[in-house]
């Protein structure tokens, strides 16, 4: 499986906050069995900060590294913050995806910006889900 | 760790009987056979051999063989040389839904060249229906090609009758037989076809060797313009080395044959009925028995392929899926969808092709690996949450 990185490799066999959060503030679900990916993120809110995040992932070991990652990255950051969480940085941070798996670290970051609309909307906030850019490579 | 290949229907180890009967032929036999001196005879004698051995093999005559670089490499130059020589008679072309693509690529390359091509579907278990090929024959069809064996799936299809069926139609019968020439009894008289692919790396012989049998009589438009090589149809240097591998892995399957099939399918056996006892939501795809001796595939409920084979490969376990995905394309195995299997359930697609240096012990490693990667993949996979959740609310 040499087309992974070895943080991917190790973030796939060693998924961090797998799970779910029983009395999510927010939760997000990006993707689509038939494509082969879904995503679903759960998220708890303390003083506008994410203070535990949970997912789970059905699809190829890029999906659950991605998936691993983000919620990594964005733990105990503010919202705002969490937001500026990019397919980019996410590809980033995992040393670099196989091109045809770049659209799985977009649905990473959608997945928790999905978690943080539901959070908002639930607390009365009008929020327009809007479609992330979608990078070049998709 | 223990480290355990089931993934033949990729490619087969070299037999060392093999490797043994190549090797001089890279070194002092290096001679071009169509040279007039010693080196040549030397070379073209060995070939000459070969070619016998593989004829041997299918029940042919030596000069109907051609030798190829590849499955591939027969595969197109049948279809498409097939296709031209009769253009004058028709440009209709009959194939299955599930052949290789280096079938159904040919195929889609002469549709764009004008010739109309029909796909004959196939039963959720892969088989193609006779009567439906029967369907599709119309005045203009010349040309019909049906996959001896799927590789993918294991299902070995009726040819003696689809043949059959072209033949009273006055149509070119072609079957690709790279999955089973080697592996399964194969009599080319006895099918009824009128030519046949083989690949040398499915059963025990060397990447890079192929080989096309046309039926004497039938014609065919050569691929490679250049010498008089391969009777004027396969122009190009012989691959001597590989040529004469592909000969004795000929040689070896003729006489093994039996007994591979009996080691093979017992451990093909212990696999399909050892998998659906310990594991919930597997199916078993392609047909329950008429299927290739070394295939056990399956679909694996609420997880992906390539997760698992990573994790099998962690644990020292080559196999193969049909998954989006596992392909570079992102597209799941067209063989699985045509076939009836919805998407989400082809993603689960999970291949063992067994080998004749498997062991019994190697499948019990698989069946004890692979249930706790399938748990824990299922933990992770919000699909099977969904699943769950619903279970208890109707209980």
């Amino acid at each position: 499986m040499a087309v992974y990185s070895e943080k991917v490799m190790e973030h796939f066999m060693n998924p961090r906050n797998v799970g779910e959060i029983e009395d999510a503030d927010g939760i997000g679900e990006e993707g689509n069995p038939v494509c082969g990916d879904l995503m679903t993120f759960y998220i708890k809110v303390k003083d506008n900060r994410l203070s535990d995040i949970k997912f789970k992932t059905f699809g190829c070991g890029a999906a659950i590294a991605v998936s691993s990652i983000v919620s990594e990255m964005a733990m105990g950051k503010t919202l705002e913050e969490a937001r500026k969480i990019t397919p980019a940085l996410v590809a980033k941070e995992l040393e670099g995806l196989p091109k045809n798996k770049y659209h799985c670290s977009n649905l990473g970051a959608q997945a928790l910006n999905k978690a943080i609309d539901d959070y908002l909307r639930k607390q009365g906030v009008k929020v327009e889900t809007k479609r992330r850019r979608k990078d070049e490579q998709e | 760790m223990r480290k355990v290949y089931l993934d033949n229907a990729a490619t087969t180890p070299m037999l060392p009987e093999v490797l043994e009967a190549m090797l001089p032929y890279f070194r002092d036999a290096y001679g071009n056979p169509q040279s007039l001196h010693r080196w040549g005879d030397e070379a073209r004698e060995a070939v000459e051999d070969a070619r016998s051995k593989v004829a041997a093999l299918i029940g042919a005559q030596p000069e109907e063989i051609i030798f190829t670089s590849s499955g591939t490499e027969s595969n197109n130059f049948a279809i498409k040389g097939l296709a031209a020589a009769q253009q004058s008679k028709g440009r209709h072309i009959v194939i299955s839904a599930i052949e290789h693509f280096s079938v159904l690529h040919s195929a889609r390359t002469l549709e764009k060249q004008g010739f109309e091509l029909t796909l004959v579907p196939v039963d959720r278990y892969g088989l193609v229906d006779p009567e439906e090929v029967a369907r599709s024959i119309r005045e203009d069809t010349v040309l019909l090609s049906v996959m001896h064996a799927n590789g993918e799936v294991g299902t070995i299809q009726p040819i003696r009758e689809i043949a059959r069926l072209a033949k009273e139609a006055g149509a070119i019968f072609y079957t690709d037989a790279v999955a089973t020439a080697g592996t399964i009894p194969l009599d080319v008289g006895e099918l009824g076809v009128d030519a046949l692919s083989l690949a040398g790396n499915q059963f025990y012989g060397p990447k890079g060797s192929g080989a096309l049998w046309v039926k004497k009589g039938v014609r065919i438009i050569p691929f490679l313009d250049g010498g008089v090589h391969e009777g004027g149809r396969r122009a190009g240097t012989e691959n001597v080395p590989a040529i004469i591998g592909l000969g004795k892995a000929s040689e070896l399957a003729s006489k093994e044959m039996r007994s591979r099939i009996e080691h093979l399918s017992a451990m093909r056996d212990r696999l399909l009925d050892g998998l659906p006892s310990r594991i919930d939501h597997v199916i078993l795809t392609g047909h329950p028995t008429q299927r290739l001796p070394g295939n056990a595939s399956f679909c694996i409920e609420f997880i992906e392929g390539e997760s698992m084979l990573m994790l099998l490969n962690h644990q020292g376990i080559a196999a193969a899926s049909g998954s989006a995905c596992t392909s570079k394309a992102l597209k799941a195995s067209h063989v699985l969808l045509a076939m009836g299997i919805p998407h989400e359930i082809a993603h689960g697609s999970l291949l063992f092709s067994l080998g004749v240096s498997n062991t019994v012990e190697d499948i019990d490693y698989v069946l004890e690996v692979l249930p706790p990667i399938v748990d824990r993949l299922r933990q992770m996979s919000p699909l099977y949450a969904k699943f769950s959740k619903e279970q208890s609310r109707r209980r």
